[in-house]
């Protein structure tokens, strides 16, 4: 595989909920390293895109390609282990896990140790259960978690939560990392250390894939944008592009001539 | 837990917890002794059963405590190992398959319990394939269901052949044997006399320790993290790369045969199984046992599982005297004042201690930090 092929490659995706058809012909592709925004109105279908492609909706139509591989009906752990990895636009922590707990659960995925090696404690598992407990305390220390370890996830900030959220998502060593919203209710000083820490993310070489609705974010950040409207895309480019785009303003600002 | 107590358990050196270890066990181990001598045999064998359930409970933990799945027909995993030796550990199968097993078939209990272990772990996978989807109250009633179906079916199964003999059990089990040495009876060890009871006795603690090592463990690894991720969230747990499948079933199958093995323990110390054991109310009493003592803390289910296994027994010997003693007849039946106190029980614990008598690591720094003000 060479590094021009996309590394995500959606083929007409259509989803439907009995009769509403929450998205339908959806066609994109994102490209390895880059940070890929997906913006529209509210009810557009980013939050179902985004299930589809994380395998927790299996799409009525169409298929996607990731990272070579096809998928139509793809279950979320197999997502996860062919390399994507999420957030949730509403936080789902381990609300009464501790932070590290969170983080170290996300190293299931590249983590092997069964009910044997758990029960047996052998040398293999422990240094295993070191190794997750230590790249797990890096991960909070890379987005910027500095309470202890051992704090409840519920009891952090919910800056700090959606943080946690993104730390755990790192620690399955995604190719792709989807993040659902991941500024929204934050203020100006949190949005800006989000902003930082997804450019950190992204120099480290991991593509960033991100729904949001804060427009500013989203033209200083990504690299190039889709524009969902009723389940369609319809519009897609470099942000100066989009943002003069008739059909977007359209979409946005309601048109007055149709 | 008075503080002082809590700080020493908790924040003891390594030191301590070694001189705590050797205390405990030697208490344990002069446990029946002690009970013989101040109430007399019978408590004994109360505590023996009361090990039993605290190996339930604890199996029931990892399903209910760690990987949140409400089952209330885990009893039915204890049936299945009770039977498992009953069969194959008595002179039974020899009415219904005369000519194959002309004296039954009589295995060793070493033999029968792993095997046994394996027969209800798959039983646990059974229950768990059909629940795959369902959580919280649905789950509750098919697991529920599950366990009726097994009691039912060992109370109907003596026709067409004779496989369980109804209602009326199976007796004559053989006794557990270790090497040569039966524990059904008394046996003398450097001099001193250790009756049948109190052999049991060591045996059970040596099968609960074994227990609680497994459930540790099990705790504080990769298998057990990815069980408490399934109980918190489900589709972030998915979403994590977690085969939220697999790990449910593991789930089940790990609670079952701690279930199994308890049972098989149970057949080879009455001599005698029936359907009557394994009801609903079993279930609903080891189930208890998790919830009063702490879901998902071990030494918690262990405390519930003592004080849920010890205090019908205390009961039955004290209400009556009472009531002669105060009114000159019985008016109260134990057995009713029990429920009776239990449901009491519980109201006033889900009212002041909803996380159980002995809450969960995790949930207790939850209520310290609360009491610190720290958020």
């Amino acid at each position: 595989m060479t590094a021009t092929t996309p590394l995500l490659q959606l083929s007409s995706i259509g989803k439907q909920f009995g009769g509403l058809s929450a998205l339908s012909g959806v066609s994109l592709h994102i490209r390895r390293g880059e940070i890929y925004g997906l913006i529209g109105p509210n009810g557009a279908g980013k939050t179902t895109l985004f299930n589809v492609i994380t395998g927790l909706y299996q799409a009525s139509s169409g298929e996607f390609q990731f990272n070579g591989n096809s998928y139509q009906a793809g279950k979320p752990h197999v997502l996860a282990q062919a390399g994507i990895a999420r957030t949730f636009q509403n936080i789902r922590l381990f609300a009464n896990l501790t932070a590290l707990e969170n983080v170290m659960i996300g190293r299931h995925l590249r983590t092997r140790a069964g009910v044997f090696g758990a029960l047996l404690r052998n040398r293999a598992t422990r240094n295993e259960e070191r190794a997750i407990t230590r790249r797990a305390t890096e991960l909070l220390h890379y987005v910027g978690i500095d309470k202890p370890g051992q704090t409840l996830a519920k009891h952090l900030s919910y800056g700090e939560q959606r943080r946690l959220e993104i730390a755990r998502a790192l620690a399955t060593e995604p190719l792709l990392l989807a993040l659902d919203e991941p500024a929204a209710g934050m203020n100006a000083t949190e949005t800006e250390s989000l902003k930082s820490l997804l450019q950190t993310i992204r120099t480290g070489g991991i593509t960033v894939l991100l729904i949001e609705h804060d427009v500013k974010l989203i033209m200083g950040l990504c690299d190039r944008i889709a524009v969902l409207d009723y389940g369609k895309k319809i519009a897609e480019g470099v942000p100066e592009q989009v943002r003069k785009d008739a059909a977007v303003i359209a979409a946005y600002l309601g048109g007055g001539n149709e | 837990m008075p503080n002082a107590l809590r700080q020493f358990l908790t924040h003891g050196g390594k030191h301590q917890r070694q001189v705590m270890f050797w205390l405990l066990l030697g208490a344990l181990l002069l446990l029946p002794f002690i009970t013989d001598a101040l109430l007399g045999r019978g408590w004994v064998r109360i505590a023996d059963f009361a090990m039993l359930y605290i190996m339930l409970a604890l199996g029931l933990n990892i399903v209910v405590g760690y990987a949140g799945l409400l089952d209330l027909g885990y009893i039915a995993f204890f049936a299945v190992g009770a039977y498992c030796y009953a069969l194959t550990g008595s002179p039974h199968l020899a009415i219904a398959f005369p000519m194959l097993f002309p004296d039954g078939i009589h295995l060793s209990f070493w033999i029968v319990l792993p095997l046994a272990a394996l027969v209800a772990g798959g039983f646990g996978v059974l229950l768990g394939a059909p629940t795959l989807r369902l959580r919280g109250d649905y789950l509750a009633i098919v697991t529920l269901g599950f366990g009726e179906i097994i009691r039912i079916f060992l109370n109907n199964l003596n026709a067409p052949f004779n496989l369980t003999n109804g209602p009326q059990g199976i007796s004559r089990i053989d006794p557990i044997r270790m090497g040569d040495i039966s524990l059904n009876a008394t046996q003398g060890i450097f001099g001193i006399a250790l009756p049948s009871v109190h052999l049991y006795f060591y045996l059970f603690l040596a099968f609960t320790a074994l227990v609680i090592v497994i459930s540790q463990r099990l705790e504080k690894s990769r298998i057990g993290r990815a069980w408490m991720a399934i109980r918190e969230d489900e589709i972030a747990a998915s979403a994590m790369g977690i085969n939220t499948r697999n790990l449910k079933l593991l789930a089940f199958a790990m609670g079952a045969m701690f279930g199994g093995i308890s049972g098989t323990l149970f057949a080879g110390f009455q001599g005698f199984v029936s359907p009557e054991s394994f009801s609903l109310m079993e279930s609903i009493m080891v189930l208890c046992m998790v919830v009063l003592g702490g879901m998902g803390n071990i030494a918690g289910v262990i405390l519930g599982g003592v004080l849920l296994a010890i205090l019908p027994e205390i009961l039955r010997h004290s209400v009556v005297p009472l009531q002669q003693a105060l009114f000159g007849k019985t008016l109260v039946d134990p057995e009713s004042l029990r429920m009776l106190l239990f449901g009491g029980a519980l109201i006033v614990m889900m009212l002041y201690r909803p996380a159980g008598l002995w809450p969960s690591r995790v949930r207790r720094r939850e209520l310290d930090s609360d009491e610190a003000g720290v958020v």
